[in-house]
């Protein structure tokens, strides 16, 4: 399904974020990643989305095609959903209308028929129950004036509508109190299924907890450095990454922002 | 994003074309003869001929105003054709059947299909082209509700105690530069009268479409609303490419008696000139209200179009409890440049105005609102809010705001907010990884950022708007 070979990403001051990371996540499986600050955790989920900005080398094949030569919105139309850490406003424009339009301008990439509008809203209501969301939700402006924990939910509730080949959570569960957390996490549990995979970004276990990943990446200093099951989330836990980090050499490598 | 900006520049006007319809002039230049002339081709009264000389001899004393924060080479008014009108191929038109085809065929390439308007729209519409009203439609059935809506100069002939009682009362020829020179030769325009405690059973249009060469047009809109009267009109205007600038100064007079509404919109997309700023329609308009008691009066524009545009539809509040309102939207693009904005005059008590205005710059286009609201001494308890936001699309645009307030009463309140922000790259990023285009995101984003402007226009423009801005944001939106 997904498959990253030796990528590196640079940011145009130079600073080098990915340096060399590898990983396969096979049809149907569920990945974490942890580390520490400026690891590169949402590099890696940007550079996977291609967002501007970043020298990119390596391979990134979602089902086989190369991802890298495509532009953010071919990439969508394959599959790949970005849930994003910091959710963006768009002022005026409803909920409904923006996701109803994604969903078709998708749909025309992939050359299937639009979404009535019919059909749309009652398969958005389904969605809203299984979030807890109230429907005049739908009516507002994406994003605009909701809480930390409404935009998280957004989030989830198009990537419901969406349905991804894979979907990657960028520090979905940051800024929840314990009942979003739970709310987000079942929103999450209800999509997995044997043709979506999902790559699960988080600095805490908590959220591991609820959406138990079939295999957790330790990233560090722009790379995997430790791989193992789900237990590693509390080895890390109960002995931080001091451990896996310290024989990485410094220059430069875990300085970044991301 | 570079690209996308590079494209927007670079976009196609799509109203651009000129129809071959065969012309009558008048010889170029600024005259008292060829005020005559003008006076004399329309059948006029003495009365309206004094009234237009009177005009001219005041606008010789003026000289052009420098102070709207555009920029363009000095206008020769001694080398525009003051009057154009397609040659009549025989007696008038009496009904839609008779109008010359080749007209017909201009306003269907417009997409205003005037046989189509008259059959099911439900719109009555005037068009005009350069100087004269080719055709009203639906003319009957508004007699049927007492509402008269034609042309300004077959309202000069059937009604001219109406003309003459209104005529100058909200702009007067003295009240600026271009006021007086349209008042000197204004050609034609729309007529409308709603009378007493009439709801007018229909969307009233005028559409203006400049075609000939070298001419100016300066049309006259006057609308009346008795008591308890309501009527809502929009404008539309396009013109065809030329590489030279040509001259719109257009006036409207919007009376409201008491309880009487008015709501007027535009959506103005005259040639804005090429991607090297040549050519284009200099658009300095004068549009003014005037409110009695409980009425109100808005004014909502989508604005488009041409090279420099001047314009700042007013309100002048002056009975108790009156409303007025503006909502604009402001696209500049390319070399255009717009000072635009509006003044809301607060007389009576308890007056209360709201004033919306969104700007888009992109190109290297530079963008002014300038807005006046005054509070007078009798305006007790008057309210006044303001909201002023710009969007720039690229690094070589600009948008000014320049608000006036004077209150003169210590009960009123003013209130003025205003932003500038630009399209962001995370707003962008986000839509794209959802699937969205980057033409796409950026045409939600703007028509996001304008929503509350489209959401005051009647249904069926509000659609229209939207189209023109894809349109206009060619490029930039998909």
């Amino acid at each position: 399904m997904l498959h990253i070979h030796d990528l590196h990403a640079k940011v145009p001051d130079g600073k080098t974020i990915l340096s060399g990371l590898s990983l396969d996540i096979g049809a149907g499986e569920v990945h974490a990643i942890m580390g520490p600050n400026g690891a590169g955790k949402s590099t890696l989920s940007n550079v996977l989305a291609g967002r501007d900005g970043y020298e990119v080398t390596g391979t990134v094949t979602l089902d086989g095609v190369d991802l890298l030569d495509l532009d953010p919105e071919t990439r969508a139309a394959r599959g790949l959903f970005l849930a994003f850490q910091y959710p963006v406003e768009i002022p005026g424009v409803g909920n409904s209308y923006f996701l109803r339009t994604a969903l078709n301008a998708q749909r025309e990439t992939r050359g299937e028929e639009p979404v009535s509008a019919g059909e749309f809203i009652t398969l958005l209501r389904e969605h809203l129950a299984a979030l807890d969301m109230d429907p005049s939700f739908l009516g507002r402006a994406v994003n605009e004036g909701f809480s930390g924990g409404e935009k998280k939910r957004n989030e989830i509730l198009q990537m419901s509508v969406l349905r991804p080949r894979l979907a990657v959570l960028d520090e979905t569960d940051s800024g929840l109190d314990i009942d979003a957390l739970r709310i987000v996490a079942s929103g999450i549990e209800r999509l997995r299924g044997p043709d979506r995979s999902m790559l699960v970004i988080t600095h805490y276990p908590r959220l591991l907890e609820l959406v138990r990943p079939d295999r957790v990446h330790v990233l560090a200093g722009g790379r995997i450095v430790a791989s193992g099951d789900h237990t590693l989330a509390h080895e890390l836990e109960a002995d931080g990454y001091a451990g896996l980090t310290a024989d990485l050499a410094p220059a430069g490598a875990s300085t970044g922002t991301a | 994003m570079s690209e996308v900006i590079d494209r927007l520049v670079e976009r196609e006007y799509a109203f651009g074309f000129h129809s071959d319809i065969e012309t009558e002039l008048a010889p170029k230049g600024l005259t008292e003869d060829v005020v005559r002339f003008i006076s004399a081709k329309k059948g006029e009264p003495d009365w309206l001929l004094a009234w237009r000389l009177g005009a001219l001899a005041h606008f010789r004393t003026l000289t052009e105003p420098t102070w709207a924060n555009v920029d363009h080479p000095p206008i020769d008014y001694d080398d525009i054709h003051y009057w154009a009108a397609p040659k009549p191929k025989g007696p008038a038109p009496k009904s839609l059947d008779e109008v010359d085809p080749e007209i017909r065929a201009t306003f269907d390439k417009l997409g205003i299909s005037l046989a189509e308007q008259e059959r099911l729209s439900g719109v009555a519409v005037d068009a005009i082209i350069d100087s004269v009203s080719v055709v009203t439609t639906f003319k009957e059935k508004l007699a049927e509700a007492g509402v008269i809506f034609c042309s300004f100069s077959e309202a000069v002939q059937e009604h001219p105690d109406l003309v003459r009682r209104h005529l100058g009362s909200v702009v007067p020829p003295r009240d600026n530069y271009f006021a007086a020179l349209n008042s000197a030769v204004f050609s034609d325009g729309s007529f409308c009268y709603v009378p007493k405690g009439v709801r007018c059973p229909m969307e009233l249009s005028t559409y203006f479409r400049i075609n000939a060469e070298q001419t100016g047009q300066f049309e006259r809109t006057l609308i009346v609303a008795e008591e308890g009267a309501t009527v809502s009109y929009l404008e539309g205007c396009t013109a065809p490419k030329r590489d030279e600038n040509q001259l719109h100064a257009a006036v409207v007079e919007l009376v409201a008696l008491d309880d009487a509404s008015i709501k007027y919109s535009t959506v103005q997309n005259w040639y804005p000139g090429d991607e090297h700023g040549v050519g284009g329609i200099y658009n300095f308009v004068t549009k003014r209200g005037r409110a009695g008691a409980r009425a109100k009066i808005s004014w909502t524009q989508v604005e488009t179009g041409s090279a420099i545009t001047w314009k700042y539809p007013s309100v002048i509040l002056q009975g108790d409890e009156s409303v007025g309102e503006f909502y604009s939207v402001a696209v500049t693009t390319g070399h255009q440049q717009a000072d635009t904005g509006t003044k809301m005059i607060h007389i009576g008590r308890n007056t209360t105005s709201t004033i919306v205005s969104k700007g888009i710059s992109a190109g290297k286009a530079q963008q002014s609102y300038r807005g006046q609201v005054k509070m007078l001494r009798s305006a007790v308890g008057a309210r006044n809010r303001s909201q002023c936001d710009s969007l720039l699309i690229g690094p070589e645009c600009g948008a000014h705001t320049f608000p006036y307030i004077e209150v003169k009463n210590d009960t009123a309140q003013v209130e003025h907010e205003a932003s500038t922000s630009k399209i962001a790259d995370d707003q962008l990023f986000y839509c794209r990884q959802r699937g969205l285009s980057e033409e796409e995101a950026t045409s939600m984003i703007v028509n996001g950022f304008c929503r509350e402007v489209f959401d005051e226009l009647p249904m069926e423009y509000a659609v229209e708007a939207q189209a023109l801005m894809r349109l206009s944001l060619e490029g930039a939106v998909g």
